[in-house]
C-alpha cells in the first residue's frame, strides 16, 4: 500500500488517533495514514471546549470526498481547546496531520488507557497489516 | 459542453400556450403574495421540448447500457412496468378518492403486501415507507417500540457491522437509539467473536437488535448467519435486515424463515421500479408476527366480507382496461400467493385502509408512492414464481461470471463466490498513484458508467461491481474487456486515467470544492 510518516514521541490508536502527551494535557489528532486513507479532508466537526469526554468517547468527526468517520479519545478527560482553524481550512489535516492539523487537547483525569496503546513502530505494523 | 438553463434562454413574453380571453372580472394578486425573486422561465412549446432532449442526450441510462453501480440493483426495468402504471384507472385515480372509489388500486396494495410478505417469509407488509432510508426507519422505531412496551426502553443499542450501509448508523441515530459498530473477519463475514462478546457482556441488556445486510455489502454471504440471529435473539435484541441486496436472494432464501423479525424491500432495485432521477423509491417494510401490530399505516385489508372466497380480478373491483375481457392469461404466481382464481359468485371483498393497532404511525402522506407499487406488481406478476427464482440465478451467475474473468487483472479481496455483486480493488502494485476513481473515470469513456467508488469502508480503493441479471454474455465480456483495457492503460500511460473522462459533457469534476462550497443555485436564475 501507500507510504505514509509516523512520530516516534507519539502514542496510536487502532482507529488512527495520535496522542501527544504533555503533563495531564493531551493533543489528539489522526495519522498520516488516516489522512492519506481518507483522502482530501473536507470537513471536521468537534464538540465544544468545557465537554467531559469518557475513555473511547467520540469527539467528533471527519468528512472528506470518500468518507466521513468518527474521532475517538482513548484516554477520559475534559476538552479544554479545540482547533478551530480546521472548521475553516480541513485540508490542514492532509497537509500536515501530526502539526498544525491537530484537533483537540484533553486534560486527562487519568492516563492509564495510554498504556494500551501502540507506539510507532507497532502502528507501521498495524497499517502494514491492513 | 455547459448547457444554458431554461431561464436563460427564451425571452420576456413568450410562452409554450395561448389562453382563451379572460370571460371573468381580472383580479391583482395582492402585492404581499407575489415574491419577485421566483423568475419563471418565458418559453415556448419548441424551445422546452428541444432544452430537455438536449439536456437527456447528456445522461446515461440503464437504457443506453451496463450500469454495475454495486449496491443500486440497477437493472433494466422493463417497460410493462409503465404500461401498467399508465392505465388510465390507476393513473387518473386521486389519492383521495374514497375506497368504494378505489377498489381496484386496493386489490393491487393488498396483492403486493402478500406477495412480498411471501416472497420474504414475512407475516405482514406495509407499502408507504418512500424509500429505503424510509424503511430502515419505520423498523428501528418498530423495534424501539416493542422494547418500551415490554418495559425494557433501556435497550437503546443497536449493532452495526463496519460494512453496513451509511444509512443504517444513520437511521439508528434518527430514531434515537445508538450505533455499537462490530468488526469484519478476514474472509468478509461478520466477526462473531466481537458479536458475542457484545451480546454476553455488559451491554446485553441495553442491546435493542442488529442492523445487517444479507448478503453484506461485500457482496457476501453471511455464512454465520444463523447463529449470528440466535446471539442476538438471545441477548433479548431483534434482528433487522436491509433488503438492498434481496437481488441476490429471491426465492432462494427467505430472511423471514432465517429468523429476521423485520426487513426493507427496495421496490426500487430488487423489484424494478425507475432508479434514476428521483425514482421515487419505495421502501417497504415486512415483519413477523412479533412487529406486525406495529407497522406503520395505512396497510390495505379486507375489510368486509373477508370470510368469503374472493372472485377473479375481473371484472369486479379492477379497474380499467386491466377488468376487460377475459382475466390475464398469465397464472398468478403460486409460490407469491395469488389467490386470484375461483370465478365466485359471492360479492366480491370490500378492502380498505386500516392503522395496525399499535402502529408508530404514518411514514408518509398517502400511501406510499403507489405508481412504484404498480409498476413491482407489474414485474412480479410477468414473473411468476419460476421467473423471479431466475432474476436471482441469473443476477448471481452474472456477478460470479465478472468477478472470475476480472480476477484475472484485478485484486479481488475476498475470492469466494459472491451473491449479485463483489469488490475489486482499483489500485495496482505497479501503477503509481492510480485510485479507484480514475479507473471509474476512464470507464466513463469505454461507455460505461462506473461502478459505487470507495464502499464499502472496509476495503481499500473499493469497486464494488453489480452487473444484475438483465446482462448478457455478450456485454459482460464487452465491460470485462474495457476493465482489462484501463488495466493496461494504467502502466503504459496512467494520464490517461488521470485526466479522465475524456469524453463526457464535463471533464473531471473538482469533488472537494463541490464539497466545500455548497452553491446550490445557479446566478442566471437569480434576479434578473
Amino acid at each position: 500500500m501507500g507510504e505514509w510518516k509516523t512520530r516516534a514521541d507519539l502514542r496510536y490508536a487502532e482507529t488512527d488517533e495520535w496522542f501527544a502527551v504533555d503533563g495531564d494535557v493531551v493533543t489528539i489528532g489522526i495519522t498520516d495514514y488516516a489522512q492519506d486513507q481518507l483522502n482530501d479532508i473536507v470537513y471536521v466537526e468537534f464538540r465544544d471546549a468545557g465537554d467531559a469526554l469518557k475513555a473511547g468517547e467520540s469527539f467528533g468527526e471527519v468528512e472528506s470526498v470518500k468518507a466521513a468517520s468518527e474521532l475517538y479519545s482513548a484516554v477520559a478527560g475534559e476538552i479544554i481547546e479545540v482547533n478551530t482553524a480546521l472548521e475553516d481550512s480541513p485540508e490542514t489535516v492532509n497537509a500536515d496531520p501530526f502539526g498544525a492539523g491537530w484537533m483537540v487537547k484533553i486534560q486527562a483525569s487519568e492516563q492509564s488507557a495510554l498504556a494500551g496503546l501502540m507506539d510507532a513502530a507497532a502502528y507501521d505494523a498495524y497499517c502494514d497489516s491492513r | 459542453m455547459l448547457q444554458p438553463l431554461i431561464y436563460d434562454i427564451g425571452s420576456p413574453g413568450r410562452m409554450g400556450v395561448n389562453l382563451p380571453e379572460c370571460d371573468v372580472p381580472k383580479v391583482e394578486l395582492p402585492a404581499a403574495l407575489l415574491r419577485q425573486e421566483l423568475a419563471l422561465p418565458e418559453v415556448g412549446e419548441v424551445q422546452v421540448v428541444r432544452h430537455f432532449v438536449k439536456l437527456s442526450k447528456l445522461n446515461y441510462s440503464i437504457d443506453q447500457g451496463l450500469y454495475p453501480l454495486g449496491s443500486c440493483t440497477m437493472k433494466y426495468n422493463p417497460k410493462i412496468n409503465e404500461d401498467a402504471a399508465r392505465l388510465p384507472g390507476f393513473a387518473q385515480l386521486h389519492p383521495l378518492t374514497d375506497e368504494s372509489g378505489s377498489q381496484g388500486a386496493l386489490f393491487l396494495m393488498r396483492e403486493l403486501q402478500k406477495w412480498l410478505g411471501e416472497i420474504s417469509g414475512f407475516e405482514a407488509v406495509s407499502l408507504s415507507p418512500a424509500a429505503g432510508a424510509q424503511g430502515e426507519f419505520a423498523g428501528i422505531l418498530m423495534i424501539r417500540q416493542y422494547h418500551i412496551d415490554r418495559g425494557e426502553g433501556q435497550r437503546d443499542l443497536i449493532l452495526v457491522p463496519n460494512s453496513a450501509h451509511g444509512t443504517n448508523p444513520a437511521t439508528v441515530t434518527m430514531a434515537g437509539m445508538h450505533v455499537h459498530e462490530l468488526p469484519s473477519d478476514d474472509q468478509g463475514n461478520l466477526d462473531t467473536s466481537a458479536l458475542r462478546a457484545a451480546c454476553e457482556g455488559e451491554l446485553r441488556d441495553r442491546i435493542a437488535g442488529m442492523m445487517i445486510t444479507v448478503p453484506s455489502t461485500l457482496g457476501l454471504f453471511e455464512t454465520t448467519i444463523r447463529e449470528v440471529i440466535a446471539t442476538v435473539h438471545e441477548a433479548g435484541g431483534l434482528m433487522y435486515m436491509d433488503g438492498a441486496n434481496m437481488n441476490a436472494l429471491m426465492a432462494a432464501v427467505k430472511p423471514g424463515a432465517l429468523g429476521f423479525d423485520v426487513m426493507h424491500y427496495n421496490l426500487h432495485k430488487t423489484f424494478s421500479t425507475p432508479h434514476g432521477g428521483g425514482g421515487p423509491g419505495s421502501g417497504a417494510v415486512g415483519v413477523n408476527e412479533k412487529l406486525a401490530p406495529y407497522l406503520p399505516g395505512p396497510i390495505v385489508e379486507i375489510v368486509e366480507g373477508g370470510d368469503l372466497p374472493r372472485p377473479t380480478p375481473s371484472p369486479g373491483p379492477f379497474p380499467s382496461e386491466l377488468g376487460k375481457g377475459s382475466p390475464p392469461t398469465i397464472s398468478p404466481p403460486s409460490l407469491l400467493g395469488g389467490d386470484t382464481g375461483g370465478g365466485e359468485t359471492t360479492e366480491p371483498p370490500l378492502y380498505g385502509f386500516v392503522m395496525p393497532e399499535k402502529s408508530i404511525g404514518r411514514m408518509k402522506a398517502f400511501h406510499g408512492n403507489f405508481g412504484m407499487h404498480l409498476r413491482a406488481y407489474a414485474y412480479i406478476r410477468v414473473y411468476g414464481d419460476s421467473g423471479i427464482r431466475d432474476v436471482t440465478r441469473f443476477a448471481v451467475l452474472n456477478a460470479n461470471y465478472l468477478r472470475a474473468k476480472l480476477m484475472e487483472t484485478y485484486i479481488v479481496p475476498y475470492p469466494r463466490y459472491c451473491g449479485h455483486e463483489f469488490v475489486l480493488e482499483g489500485h495496482f502494485e505497479d501503477a503509481d498513484d492510480i485510485h479507484a476513481l480514475d479507473i471509474s473515470k476512464r470507464l466513463m469513456d469505454y461507455g460505461f458508467h462506473p461502478p459505487t467508488n470507495y464502499f464499502p469502508l472496509i476495503v481499500p480503493e473499493a469497486l464494488l461491481i453489480e452487473p444484475t441479471e438483465t446482462e448478457t454474455k455478450a456485454d459482460l465480456d464487452e465491460f470485462v474487456e474495457a476493465m482489462e483495457s484501463i488495466a493496461e492503460e494504467a502502466r503504459r500511460d496512467p494520464e490517461l486515467l488521470r485526466k479522465a473522462p475524456l469524453t463526457a459533457p464535463v471533464r473531471r469534476l473538482d469533488e472537494v470544492r463541490a464539497a466545500k462550497e455548497l452553491v446550490l443555485c445557479c446566478a442566471p436564475a437569480l434576479p434578473r
